[in-house]
């Protein structure tokens, strides 16, 4: 999307609220909604053309901390908040947030369906591995044997799924993962996945600071993939279910149609009728 | 206007063109000036199980069954038990049955109606491309007067597109149908139809669904479930002619959620459900009252609990409308009692969802959404959605802002200036979340002040009549109560008729008025635990004479039924 010239182009500050995040020190959102600010002023956009969809979490609070349009829906839901918005509001550039419970767990049935759907959103997921709004669950992409929350002070014993490998063969159009830990590559990604049509998945490592505490790792263990973009789907799924999950870079690049319904009258209402008429 | 009416009974197994036959006879009544209500009762499976179908036709609208069938056709006898308590025969009904179907089940000759054994199959085979259906229908043309031309006429229209061998079939059938009952006893001729009224046929369904239309309603989201599927069915092409759409979403938590996206961004926007699909609904319901987006939410409500009876009438949804919503949550709760006024409640209740930027709850049910009606055609009305919405470039936007209405004005994305985050937290009046004890106080006041300061208008209640002996209900129970109103009218009982269209929020000063010397209150629901009785007892002040007359369903409450309960109480 172009800015209109006699429109002030913005700068990413401008993007953001004077709401103060309620996030910890170190906390890796604050570095994901820099970057999203940042992508905002390179796509050249105004506020009010913008919407920020969220569902429920600590990274799902970021709506409030931009001065755009937003909706902080409940847990979960999301995604279907800003596929109705979306399809109804075509001009609109619609982003997603939330975490990796409200997305995958709750929210699990409809990111299925919003990738498959293939509506021109953008879903920024920051993956922490963990609850940490209600203090410290396990999530669906927690490791089985982390044993640190109270509900299960086992473990979960339940395996962590691929979140990127089930957007791909869900039909999500963009696959790509960052990390926090690098606000200017994530600012490139989400710009690109925006520009690019159709679902963008955008995974990013952003680390929970209080109840994984472990992954100030990812400073050492998160790399570039070694891999090309691929518009492969065989390829890509294999590559991703190799991966170890810490790989970032954008992934996937597809070219599926976009649901975009025309909204476009051809009849009046008294024409509805007429199939009523005896 | 004679008010004879004539109540049709065809039954036969699935595939045996029992709805077919029955539909061209509605049309052809309608066809010859005339009014009617069919229904249809069918076995679970899709293909191949039993089918009955239920006609009333008279002269004069009709807006519920009969107490009695006057005649039946049953093209054969498979699992006619299964209808047998609907179908209610008498000695002065008349049973037409195939001499070669084997003896009639016990419990219709229990009855003691006139038996005639017609030799349908006979005739059938006779015909070239015979169908027993169409043998049927001229049965049923022979003994009700329609002529043999409209009849004709109508199937010549449904036919048409199979080719002239069948077409040609189903007039020789229908040609000897009318010969089968040549001479037979005239009780079920049907006044001549003389309405010149513009007349429509239509289900309480495909009226819903032209109410969201005609509201402003540009975008659908749903899940197909018994009994509501039929309104998204008629949505799907008909939003899109008129430039919006209809989404099928993944389940009923995806659909009530992308209405709310939708309408916050700007367009009236609307599902339909039944009752596990509402209960799946209700916690962003909510969302939509504490984010004060306007949404519309059509209930066809069916037998419950759970999975319940899902091809039957109930109005066991009342409780869960009312009160499913987890905290102090006002919402709108609305109810059509009729096939035309699921349209004008429909389209009512989008002006309302709109000027309150609430969502509203419309209660329809299966007896309504899946029965058609031939009757007048339904007024224009003047409601369109009237949205306050801020303007552009506003300065200092406050979204919830507390005004003298309660209704703040609602910045649609894309205006400069209106940016702000719609939150189920709880918030201050810029929308930002808050814990604060006065912005709870404040903002509970306004969500509840708003619904409660609006003038409804004349079209909370219908109110019929000044008698000090009063019926009153709502839902599809007012087709039965309004024709007991007049049956009691005709023998000199003087009544009165409320039925309620908007249930909450409740009408205390109205109510009042409109039961100002009643000395006797009749009651009337569907439901198995009174559940509209306890909720006019929690709102209302009710008389002190008042009887209760509450069945839950699957059988429809008939008009003798209620006729009965006034005669007990004059």
């Amino acid at each position: 999307m172009t800015a209109l010239p006699d429109k002030t182009a913005l700068t990413a500050a401008s993007f953001k609220s004077d709401y103060r995040p309620v996030w910890c020190p170190g906390c890796g959102h604050y570095s994901v909604l820099s970057s999203l600010t940042k992508a905002l002023a390179e796509l050249g956009l105004q506020r009010e053309e913008v919407a920020v969809v969220s569902g429920i979490g600590c990274s799902s609070r970021i709506p409030a901390y931009t001065s755009v349009y937003g909706f902080h829906s409940v847990h979960g839901r999301a995604l279907p908040v800003a596929t109705g918005l979306k399809v109804s509001r075509p001009d609109l550039t619609v982003i997603v947030t939330g975490g990796d419970g409200d997305g995958y767990s709750i929210g699990g049935n409809h990111f299925l369906h919003a990738c498959r759907r293939n509506v021109d959103l953008t879903y920024v997921v920051m993956d922490n591995q963990v609850y940490g709004m209600t203090k410290g669950q396990a999530s669906p992409t927690t490791p089985a044997d982390w044993d640190k929350s109270k509900l299960t002070p086992r473990g979960t014993g339940v395996s962590p799924f691929h979140p990127l490998a089930v957007a791909l063969a869900a039909g999500a159009n963009f696959i790509a993962r960052c990390y926090a830990g690098d606000p200017n590559g994530t600012a490139r990604v989400i710009t690109e996945a925006v520009r690019h049509p159709g679902f963008s998945m955008v995974q990013v490592l952003s680390q929970c600071v209080t109840y994984q505490p472990g992954q100030k790792e990812w400073k050492t263990t998160v790399r570039k993939a070694d891999v090309t973009t691929t518009s492969d789907v065989e390829l890509a799924a294999r590559w991703l279910m190799a991966d170890d999950g810490l790989s970032t870079g954008i992934l996937y690049l597809g070219n599926r149609p976009v649901y975009r319904p025309e909204l476009r009258a051809s009849a009046s209402l008294e024409d509805l009728e007429t199939a009523f008429r005896v | 206007m004679s008010d004879q009416t004539v109540s049709i009974a065809i039954t036969g197994a699935g595939g045996a063109g029992v709805m077919t036959a029955a539909q061209m006879l509605l049309d052809a009544a309608a066809s010859a000036g005339l009014y009617g209500l069919m229904a249809r009762s069918s076995g679970p499976q899709i293909r191949g199980g039993e089918v009955a179908a239920f006609l009333r036709l008279g002269a004069r609208p009709i807006e519920c069954v009969d107490d009695r069938f006057d005649v039946m056709v049953a093209l054969d006898w498979l699992n006619v038990e299964r209808f047998a308590a609907e179908i209610v025969l008498d000695a002065e009904s008349l049973v037409l049955c195939d001499q070669d179907a084997g003896e009639p089940p016990p419990r219709i000759t229990a009855t003691g109606a006139c038996l005639t054994a017609l030799p349908l199959q006979e005739t059938v085979k006779s015909l070239e491309g015979g169908r027993l259906n169409m043998v049927g229908l001229g049965v049923l043309a022979g003994l009700t007067g329609l002529p043999e031309e409209i009849v004709g006429e109508v199937a010549a229209k449904a036919l048409k597109k199979r080719g002239p061998a069948v077409l040609d079939a189903g007039l020789a059938g229908i040609r000897a149908g009318i010969g089968l009952v040549e001479g037979m006893a005239g009780s079920c001729r049907l006044a001549a139809g003389t309405s010149t009224a513009a007349r429509w046929n239509f289900s309480g369904n495909e009226a819903a669904g032209l109410g969201a239309v005609r509201g402003g309603v540009r975008f659908v989201a749903a899940y197909p479930i018994t009994p509501a599927t039929e309104i998204l069915e008629w949505l799907a092409p008909n939003l899109e002619k008129v430039g919006g759409v209809l989404v099928q979403a993944e389940d009923e938590l995806a659909s009530i959620n992308m209405i709310i996206g939708s309408s916050f961004g700007g367009t009236p926007s609307l599902t339909a459900t039944s009752g596990p699909g509402l209960a799946l609904m209700m916690e962003s319901i909510g969302l939509a009252v504490s984010s004060e987006t306007p949404i519309v939410v059509v209930n066809v409500m069916r037998g419950g609990p759970s999975t319940g009876i899902p091809t039957k009438s109930e109005q066991s949804d009342l409780n869960i409308a009312l009160y499913g919503l987890h905290g102090d949550a006002p919402h709108v709760v609305t109810a059509a009692h009729s096939i035309a006024d699921c349209q004008f409640t429909t389209q009512w209740s989008v002006h309302l969802a709109e000027q309150l930027q609430v969502p509203v709850i419309v209660l329809t049910d299966q007896s309504l959404g899946q029965s058609r009606a031939v009757l007048d055609r339904p007024a224009d009305l003047a409601f369109i959605s009237r949205r306050e919405t801020a303007a552009a470039s506003v300065t200092d936007y406050r979204r919830y802002a507390l005004t003298a209405s309660g209704v703040s004005a609602m910045a649609i994305p894309g205006t400069p200036g209106g940016e702000y985050v719609a939150d189920g937290l709880e918030h201050a009046i810029s929308g930002r979340p808050s814990s604060a004890a006065e912005d709870h106080a404040a903002q509970l006041d306004k969500r509840a002040r708003k619904l409660e300061l609006f003038d409804y208008g004349q079209h909370w209640a219908n109110i019929e009549g000044d008698g000090p002996l009063c019926v009153l209900t709502w839902g599809s129970c007012a087709g039965p109560a309004r024709e007991a109103c007049a049956r009691a009218k005709a023998i000199g009982i003087a009544t009165r008729l409320i039925v309620l269209r908007l249930l909450a929020p409740a009408q205390e000063k109205q109510f009042a008025a409109a039961i100002d010397g009643v000395d006797r209150l009749l009651i009337v629901e569907q439901s198995h635990s009174k559940q509209f009785y306890r909720y006019l007892r929690a709102y209302y002040d009710l008389p002190g004479n008042v009887r209760l007359f509450s069945r839950p369903g699957p059988l429809p409450i008939r008009p003798g039924e209620v006729l009965e309960h006034m005669k007990a109480w004059s």
